[in-house]
């Protein structure tokens, strides 16, 4: 008797996606319960049907193939060309649309997608695991705020010094790191990011210590302050562009193939001429170098800093935006990054919740998409 | 004259004399075989030659030049290239791109260059895409230049590995059994890439467990056992020299 009820649900669950989808969200929503009242419960309920029932008829309808193959990097450019170009004039026009917060929210995930492109030459192109990834940020955030605070050095001045300077770290770690593969090397790049935010903690004197530094200045542009919301949305996102467009070209040079072929076996790219250590090093520096800028662009957004924005944390965080994307794609890796800084916004109704439904969501992608979103095409790293 | 040579040439791994005492010497533009059972000491000797590990003693020479001690790299710059008896490639990448890599050292350029994308990075590119594709035509995979490496027929792996190492334009190739696990059909075809490749004017030495290939196409043949050399000299001489046939066979009793 049970049993046939059982088999029958059995049946069911398989032929009706409807199905399938309320009895799995019936099931959240009674998971739910016990922390909130009834309406939030429903909600769940609610959310999750829809979500799932969306899931599963793509699933069905094929159409996730096919827009991938649509609009994966590969594919020649038949679709991409007119897709970029409308995403371009989308965000060109987004301050004249959108109110501040969502300004606001954009531009944190411009400073997050240029950080995630830098770590991605790191740990996409050259293999290298860097947990550490958010000292280089708040070096160059730091740099930006000691120059500008203590010295008065303006934004356009400060913007190389602090890249420059992620990047001198990102060497001076490589040196002694590059002995190390694997999981060694990062249990040092993680090391080396709670020094550099311990030292930022307690060296009072220069720093100010946990309380950080404040009154930093914004960009200016001939006297004429950049500060504005509006402005500071076209400087980070001519950023972006530009990081881009420089990290695109470098990928598909001789130096992004000498990169990969180092990932991808290293016995066989020494053998071939490519010499490890000075690409290691070259990925290294040339990755931090765009933690610097981020770390300026962020000093100068907040006008604050405090060590409390570097942490180990803030480094696992730009590392899934990474893998999300997908590893050593470049695109993926912006739309990584874009969804990931931006989903903690969308899930505010959500509250409590949004740290566990954004880990339950990288835990879902890791089962059924390791390679990550836009990952594990074939990468083609020919100009055309 | 010799472009490669080697003087008593020794590595040990603790107490494990994987080779003792080897010396030869490679004519220019010949064919060159290495012989052995297993374990006899072969491919440490290739890793030798590429730097990939130092010799314990003894010297090698390439061109005059003492190499041993210098990095793997510096080696390929030099001008010696190999291929691997567990295929190496870069499976990420596509066909075309295993080969251009391989022109890394002889086409150059700099980040800078590669950013602004200037007429150096311009010109060295294209060169680079042209000879990628002049090195699988020579090896006969040209239409399949965009395929995922890994997901090439093993056979073609094996000779998209011998494009690669082509594509350094080095003066030595040191093929690690290039046709181990190919059907005969295979093994001729690369029997005949590999007197194509002399006849681009280099140098092959090749391990090789196949002796109708080796027999086939060496101008020399070294043997050796347990890491020792025991024997060398042309393919003839070799078939029946009694202590190769004792490596290989084992020793005749008589009572």
């Amino acid at each position: 008797m049970i049993k046939d009820i059982i088999e029958k649900i059995r049946a069911l669950t398989k032929k009706s996606i409807i199905f399938r989808s309320s009895l799995i969200a019936a099931w959240a929503a009674i998971l739910f319960l016990p922390f909130k009242d009834i309406k939030t419960a429903v909600m769940m309920f609610l959310s999750v049907l829809i979500g799932l029932s969306a899931i599963f008829f793509v699933r069905k309808s094929n159409f996730y193939q096919t827009f991938l193959e649509e609009f994966h990097p590969d594919f020649p450019h038949r679709f991409r060309k007119p897709a970029l170009i409308a995403l371009l004039i989308a965000f060109f026009v987004s301050p004249f649309i959108l109110a501040d917060y969502y300004l606001d929210v954009l531009i944190i995930s411009g400073i997050y997608i240029i950080l995630a492109l830098g770590l991605n030459v790191i740990v996409g192109f050259a293999g290298l695991l860097n947990l550490g990834f958010a000292a280089f940020y708040a070096i160059g955030a730091y740099t930006y705020a000691l120059l500008n605070t203590k010295l008065g050095l303006g934004f356009w001045a400060c913007l190389p010094l602090s890249a420059l300077s992620a990047s001198f770290a990102g060497l001076l770690l490589a040196i002694p790191a590059l002995r190390l593969r694997g999981d060694y090397l990062a249990i040092v790049t993680l090391g080396f990011g709670e020094i550099v935010r311990l030292t930022l903690n307690n060296w009072d004197s220069l720093t100010n210590g946990p309380n950080g530094i404040t009154g930093i200045a914004s960009p200016s542009l001939m006297n004429l302050s950049l500060g504005r919301l509006e402005y500071f949305y076209y400087i980070v996102f001519a950023f972006v562009l530009l990081t881009l467009a420089i990290i695109r070209r470098v990928e598909s040079s001789r130096i992004g193939r000498a990169w990969i072929a180092i990932k991808e076996n290293e016995i066989a790219a020494s053998s071939i001429g490519i010499n490890i250590t000075k690409y290691k090093l070259y990925a290294f520096t040339f990755g931090t170098f765009w933690a610097g800028i981020a770390g300026t662009l962020f000093a100068s957004k907040m006008q604050f800093v405090s060590p409390e924005s570097f942490t180990f944390i803030e480094s696992v965080f730009i590392l899934s935006m990474v893998i999300l994307g997908g590893l050593g794609n470049t695109y993926g890796t912006v739309l990584g990054a874009f969804i990931l800084a931006l989903l903690p916004e969308v899930l505010r109704g959500v509250q409590l919740y949004r740290m566990l439904i954004l880990g339950l969501g990288l835990v879902l992608l890791m089962i059924f998409r390791p390679q990550g979103l836009l990952g594990g095409g074939k990468s083609v790293r020919i100009r055309n | 004259m010799f472009v490669l040579e080697t003087n008593r040439l020794t590595r040990h791994f603790g107490g494990i004399k994987a080779i003792e005492d080897v010396s030869f010497k490679a004519k220019d533009r010949s064919i060159v075989s290495i012989i052995g059972p297993n374990g006899a000491g072969k491919t440490t000797l290739f890793n030798c030659f590429t730097g990939i590990t130092k010799p314990t003693k003894g010297s090698i020479r390439f061109m005059n030049k003492e190499i041993s001690g210098l990095q793997p790299h510096e080696i390929a710059n030099l001008g010696i290239s190999r291929t691997f008896q567990n295929i190496r490639l870069f499976s990420e990448m596509s066909v075309i791109e295993n080969v251009m890599v391989g022109q890394h050292t002889k086409r150059k350029y700099n980040l800078f260059s590669a950013i602004f994308h200037n007429n150096n990075f311009l010109i060295q590119e294209q060169n680079i895409l042209q000879n990628a594709f002049e090195y699988l035509e020579f090896i006969g995979l040209q239409n399949f230049a965009d395929m995922r490496a890994d997901n090439l027929p093993y056979g073609s792996q094996r000779r998209l590995e011998i494009a690669r190492a082509l594509a350094t334009e080095p003066d030595i190739i040191l093929l690690d059994e290039p046709t181990a696990g190919m059907n005969p059909a295979e093994t001729e075809e690369v029997m005949s890439l590999i007197k194509n490749i002399q006849e681009l004017g280099k140098t092959i030495i090749l391990i090789e467990h196949d002796m109708h290939l080796v027999m086939g196409i060496s101008d020399w043949i070294i043997v050796l056992d347990h890491g020792v050399k025991i024997a060398e000299g042309k393919p003839e001489q070799v078939r029946n020299d009694p202590l190769v046939i004792e490596a290989y066979l084992g020793k005749e009793t008589i009572n």
